[in-house]
């Protein structure tokens, strides 16, 4: 069953004028930018090929393919896909075949128009170099019974293949999907005839696939959502077994096959199935009890509690519903032999299922997290009762522990993959944050663990994983080690870590990922020839690095310079309103209207543009339930005081020396309060400035006075402790949420400050008038760049931050031996206030400027090297 | 009669691997000609400055040119690619010679003819073959040459297959064994070039063997318009090449990964012909004849290639060099695919 979906192909259908009313209005409209975004998204969501269709009376459908097709070539993340052509008219079809580079499907031809008709245009398809959809279409009408559908698809085939030599692979049959429960006697019987059809087509017509339109078979219950998506599950369940293996579907609209109340199942198996004379009635008479919204039939559809208990904790799983969790669990334990069985039996069953339904990409991650919620709410209470039994053995796939780096306080997608491989029955051991390398070590061997996992946000981390590999080898171990975190990747694993451990080395991007890599690492048959794939496929990816030229040329640091940006210094600076150190705060009430909500998605991985994203086909209800927790927090957090915003400000008398900033106690600019040393673009530049944020300062030498300013914010204070309360709550997901949102809340904290800075405090920019929509796309004057992003790399210059503004005396931020900032939900940086000045990147420096660089800080070559590691060409 | 042809290349490219030439831009640099030697007589009075129409000289100095091919026959090569890269109508635009396309294409055919016919004649045991070059042209029909107009297109799939239909004719009729559509750094360019060598095959009522190669502009993997090597496969595999391969853009030693990718999967010959390494600062191609010739002689001996060849940058002396490094190898085996759904967008969907 399982092979069966996997080679299941889905086709995005919402490009579609005549199936979706909105893709209709947004082209009718010409909104076509908007009409891309539903490509894309649908692609995002999994659509393995796109299907397209212009046929639209009021429409110009020739003209709209052609303008749509060109779009979407422009667009690499739609146009990664196989385009199908879906028209009615040829004349649409052949003026799409003209625009698409890709091998797409054309939808459709068929024997309607008679035999030359038919071979006519299948040369053509064969010309342009596409596969086709063979509707089950002939001189007398469509096919309606099995028998003509099995005729029909038998004589194309054969005047195809062997009239003009078409690839039968290439072949699509539609054997015509018809609407079933219609009323009407003759329709009940259409699933089955397409069902069995498709089974003797896949037999006799060696090699072709068999597709179909799935909502057609609902047709009959328009506005009754629940039941056409139990239909089409019904349907595809029972179809795909014999031998579909397209459809033209929209994922979101499609009801997981087990969680279909058990009541409606059987009445739509009845009527899809024809097995019942009166099944279309039955099915009539019991629709209105699923109609409405989701919501509403949620909350009224308590049918599930009468299931038997077993089932009840599967549902409560999969729904991510505590409710119950505690007497559901009670129940089955008191039925069970033992307390640990109740665990090894209906509750792995369940999180089994939610570890399927995550893996085939039918369940999101903030639903697994919820899962995960559920599942240690039952562990929690059952055990006192294991731990009287005095046999806490239980069997879990394995046990992993897992840290976040010395150095490094990052812990939000760790926690999001300790959840996910506990809800695949791996036990965790979190070891939490700035973990350091001997600690790991010695817990690995006390605990006698199977496996580590290190996990780090900012670059220096990247070295103490290297740190922590060389130990491991150094120390005789050999279980398996998995990289992860935002500034890993595969080529870094690749090149730094994985040669000096002899250990399997597993980079993984993504908490969807570690299951799987985990599974095989751990299974005595798969590892070793996992292992060796991985060991090849990092010999490639170093192979491919080490062949990597640089794209861009590099120049020696002084033409660099001698090509650095020439800001106009000629008009008057404008002094601070309130120069030098001024500690700020600032409610969470307010900086709530500064949320960026978009990253925030991104965590919880789902990708889309706020507030677009909670109306998404697909994942918008996600989406929206995601953000109705967040603000439920915030509001919490507002009302009660849980967390607390601190920072602190300072702005300075300043001039440019070169590459570095010389930063005045005072406006007699005699006094030196620290240097702001930084880095300078070094390739090749023919049209553009080597940037270096020095040169946003007027040089000391042009004789004008100039300034400039810094800034360190938090809005975590107390959401370790917060967190901590979640975590032993047995509550992750709102764990894992205090963190995500405390983040967003710190940096609306810097945005809200940079707005004050320019208006108030620094006040170079007081007619000011920009919305939150604005302030996120950056269009105010000057910039506020943070160490250790993309133009000023390099984290310790955070220190000088610290001492010129004591901000751990304003704010008890600190920072940790690698520069993280502590609390996590932090930001810090420089205010530029140029109206030329402009974010860039740095990019790779040569060694030229690394000892020039490292004189400047008065460091030694190997520190240089430490601190400038990822800056450099390897 | 062409039929006749056709057998002599597929006995030959069954036995051994097979040579291709290598650049003519080169070659013509080194004449240093000047605008007169580019018009020459039939185009002293033209009204617009011609030098740097390379292709125009098939026409206006035919000796030059045969002496070119003559060289590269002399160092080895099996197959001549005719001089007509911008021969097409579109290409041809920029010197306002639309109406001289099939004229080009004819006499850069026939040059090609008389010295292919010439050096079999020397050594029939090595038959050698004239290979049509239909070149991308220098507009795309899928990339926008607007930023901010990404719908906007400056070519349509129509006037490609227009212009191709005459240069295709042309190269028929002046005798190319062959017809290889090169370069493509555009799969629409290609489909379109495809659609009408069809149609020419069509018409003539037989058909040639025909090449197809593709550019990997840069390190990306990927062609201009976004194809990796394995989608840029599917999309135009309807045309039953006799080879599929790469050409220009990187040197051997950064194409041989996308060699292997096409290997893995051509149901037909595989073909290449890379760059003398990369341009340096003076956009010279600085690898020489033996460090050429020692990476495609280690794909021959991977069992990657059935011919191979050089593009910008080579030289008879680097196409000598690797017709011997690969003279005595095994031409690559066409492995056996599994009969699925292999369909394309940017990248390859197989079902």
């Amino acid at each position: 069953m399982t092979t069966d979906i996997a080679t299941f192909i889905n086709i995005g259908e919402r490009t579609n004028v005549t199936g979706s009313a909105r893709f209709k209005r947004l082209i009718l409209d010409g909104e076509y930018e908007a009409a891309l975004d539903v490509a894309r998204q649908q692609v995002e969501n999994g659509a393995q090929i796109i299907d397209i269709n212009m046929d639209e009376a009021m429409l110009d459908s020739v003209e709209a393919m052609q303008t749509f097709l060109n779009l979407i070539a422009s667009e690499p993340d739609i146009s990664r896909v196989p385009i199908m052509l879906d028209s009615s008219k040829w004349e649409v079809i052949e003026t799409g075949l003209k625009c698409v580079q890709g091998k797409a499907i054309v939808n459709s031809i068929s024997l309607k128009e008679g035999e030359a008709q038919f071979l006519q245009q299948a040369r053509l398809v064969q010309r342009y170099g596409a596969a086709t959809v063979v509707m089950a279409f002939d001189e007398t009408g469509q096919a309606d019974t099995q028998q003509r559908k099995i005729e029909i698809c038998q004589r194309s085939y054969k005047l195809l293949t062997e009239e003009i030599g078409f690839a039968p692979e290439d072949i699509i049959f539609d054997p015509n999907i018809f609407a079933v429960a219609t009323g009407i006697e003759e329709h009940n019987n259409y699933a089955v005839d397409f069902i069995e059809a498709t089974r003797v087509i896949r037999q006799t017509c060696p090699h072709v696939q068999v597709s179909g339109g799935l909502s057609n078979i609902s047709f009959s219950f328009r506005g009754n959502n629940p039941v056409r998506e139990a239909m089409h599950s019904v349907f595809l369940y029972h179809a795909i077994r014999a031998g579909l293996n397209m459809a033209i579907v929209n994922a979101g609209q499609l009801e997981v096959y087990d969680a279909i109340a058990q009541e409606l199942r059987e009445a739509v198996e009845d009527v899809i199935l024809n097995r019942r004379d009166d099944a279309t009635e039955r099915l009539l008479e019991l629709a209105p009890k699923y109609q409405g919204d989701g919501k509403a039939a949620a909350k009224e559809d308590l049918s599930w509690r009468e299931a038997p208990v077993n089932k009840r904790l599967e549902y409560a799983l999969v729904k991510g519903i505590t409710d119950y969790i505690v007497d559901d669990t009670e129940e089955a334990r008191l039925a069970a032999e033992r307390p640990l069985h109740v665990i090894e039996g209906p509750l792995m069953d369940g999180m089994n299922v939610v570890g399927d339904l995550f893996g085939e990409g039918k369940m999101f991650l903030p639903q697994v997290v919820k899962s995960a919620r559920v599942m240690k709410k039952a562990v929690a209470h059952l055990n006192p009762y294991i731990e009287a039994e005095k046999d806490g053995v239980g069997s879990s796939n394995g046990k992993i522990l897992m840290a976040t780096v010395k150095g490094d306080v990052h812990d939000i997608g760790k926690n999001i993959v300790g959840v996910v491989l506990q809800c695949n029955n791996f036990e965790v051991i979190d070891l939490g944050v700035m973990v350091p390398c001997e600690t790991i070590l010695t817990t690995a061997r006390e605990r006698n663990v199977d496996m580590i996992g290190l996990s780090g946000l900012i670059t220096p981390s990247l070295d103490e994983m290297v740190h922590v590999a060389k130990e491991m080898e150094r120390q005789g171990f050999d279980m398996p080690l998995l990289i992860g975190g935002a500034t890993t990747s595969k080529a870094h694993t690749a090149v730094k870590i994985e040669q000096n451990y002899h250990g399997p080395v597993a980079y993984v991007a993504n908490a969807s990922r570690a299951v799987g890599v985990c599974q095989k690492l751990l299974s005595p048959t798969a590892r070793p020839e996992f292992a060796k794939a991985l060991s090849e496929e990092y010999d490639k990816v170093r192979d491919q690095h080490a062949r990597k030229k640089p794209r861009s040329k590099p120049v020696t640091l002084a033409e660099a310079r001698a090509n650095k940006a020439k800001p106009d210094f000629s008009g008057p600076p404008v002094s601070p309103n309130n120069p030098g150190v001024t500690p700020v705060t600032a409610d969470l009430a307010t900086l709530r209207h500064y949320i960026d909500w978009t990253p925030f998605f991104l965590t919880w991985s789902l990708a889309g543009k706020y507030p677009r994203i909670l109306n998404d086909d697909i994942i918008g209800v996600q989406a929206r339930e995601l953000f109705e927790d967040a603000n439920q927090m915030l509001d919490d957090f507002i009302a009660n005081k849980r967390l607390q915003a601190k920072g602190v400000i300072g702005l300075f008398a300043a001039n440019s020396i070169g590459d570095d900033i010389e930063i005045y106690s005072d406006e007699s600019r005699q006094n030196l309060a620290g240097i702001a040393h930084h880095l300078r673009q070094q390739t090749f530049k023919p049209n553009h400035p080597n940037y270096c944020l020095a040169d946003f300062v007027a040089p000391k030498d042009s004789g004008h006075a100039d300034y400039i300013g810094a800034f360190a914010v938090t809005a975590g204070i107390g959401e370790d402790e917060l967190a901590q309360e979640f975590v032993d709550g047995g509550d992750d997901y709102n764990a894992i949420m205090v963190k995500a949102v405390a983040d967003r809340l710190a940096e609306a904290f810097a945005e809200y400050l940079h707005e004050a800075v320019r208006k108030q405090y620094w006040g170079y920019a007081n007619q000011e008038q920009l919305d939150n929509d604005d302030l996120i796309r950056e269009k105010y004057q000057g910039i506020r760049p943070a160490p250790g992003y993309a133009a000023c790399p390099e984290h310790s210059e955070k220190q000088l931050i610290w001492d010129l503004l004591e901000v751990e005396k304003h704010t008890s931020m600190r920072l940790t031996e690698s520069y993280a900032m502590w609390p996590g939900a932090a930001v810090s940086g420089w205010y530029f206030a140029h109206p030329e000045a402009r974010y860039f990147a740095v990019a790779k420096i040569q060694q030229d400027q690394l000892h020039d660089y490292a004189g400047r800080k008065n460091w030694d070559e190997k520190t240089a090297l430490k601190w400038l590691g990822p800056n450099l060409n390897d | 009669m062409k039929t006749e042809q056709t057998k002599a290349l597929n006995i030959a490219a069954a036995q051994r691997i097979l040579v291709l030439d290598g650049a003519m831009g080169t070659m013509i640099q080194q004449h240093n000609l000047s605008e007169a030697d580019y018009r020459g007589e039939p185009f002293s009075d033209w009204h617009c400055d011609v030098k740097g129409n390379n292709d125009l000289l098939s026409v206006t100095q035919p000796e030059l040119i045969y002496d070119i091919h003559c060289a590269y026959l002399a160092a080895g090569a099996d197959i001549v690619e005719t001089n007509t890269f911008n021969a097409t109508t579109i290409a041809m635009a920029d010197y306002d010679m639309q109406v001289q396309s099939r004229e080009i294409n004819l006499q850069a055919a026939r040059l090609a003819r008389r010295a292919a016919d010439e050096f079999t004649r020397k050594t029939p045991e090595k038959p050698r073959f004239v290979a049509g070059v239909l070149g991308p042209t220098n507009r795309t029909a899928s990339i926008s040459p607007d930023v901010n107009d990404p719908g906007k297109r400056n070519v349509t799939f129509d006037l490609l297959v227009e212009a191709y239909v005459e240069s295709c004719q042309a190269l028929i009729d002046g005798g190319s064994d062959i017809i290889m559509i090169e370069t493509v750094f555009d799969t629409l360019n290609a489909k379109a070039a495809v659609f009408a060598v069809s149609q020419v095959f069509d018409s003539i009522g037989y058909e040639l063997p025909v090449m197809v190669s593709g550019t990997i502009t840069d390190a990306s993997g990927r062609t201009l318009s976004g194809q990796t090597a394995e989608a840029f496969y599917y999309s135009l595999r309807h045309i039953k090449p006799f080879s599929f391969g790469l050409n220009c853009a990187l040197g051997p030693d950064l194409l041989r990964q996308y060699v292997v990718e096409i290997a893995a999967v051509a149901q037909c010959m595989v073909s290449a012909h890379p760059n003398a390494g990369l341009p340096n600062e003076f956009g010279e191609y600085d690898m020489d004849a033996a460090e050429m010739a020692s990476h495609i002689g280690e794909w021959a001996q991977s069992g990657l290639v059935n011919i191979v060849g050089g593009c910008c940058g080579s030289t008879p002396e680097h196409i000598k060099a690797l017709a011997d490094a690969v003279a005595d190898a095994t031409p690559r085996t066409i492995p056996k695919l599994e009969t699925k759904l292999r369909l394309s967008g940017l990248e390859p969907f197989v079902h």
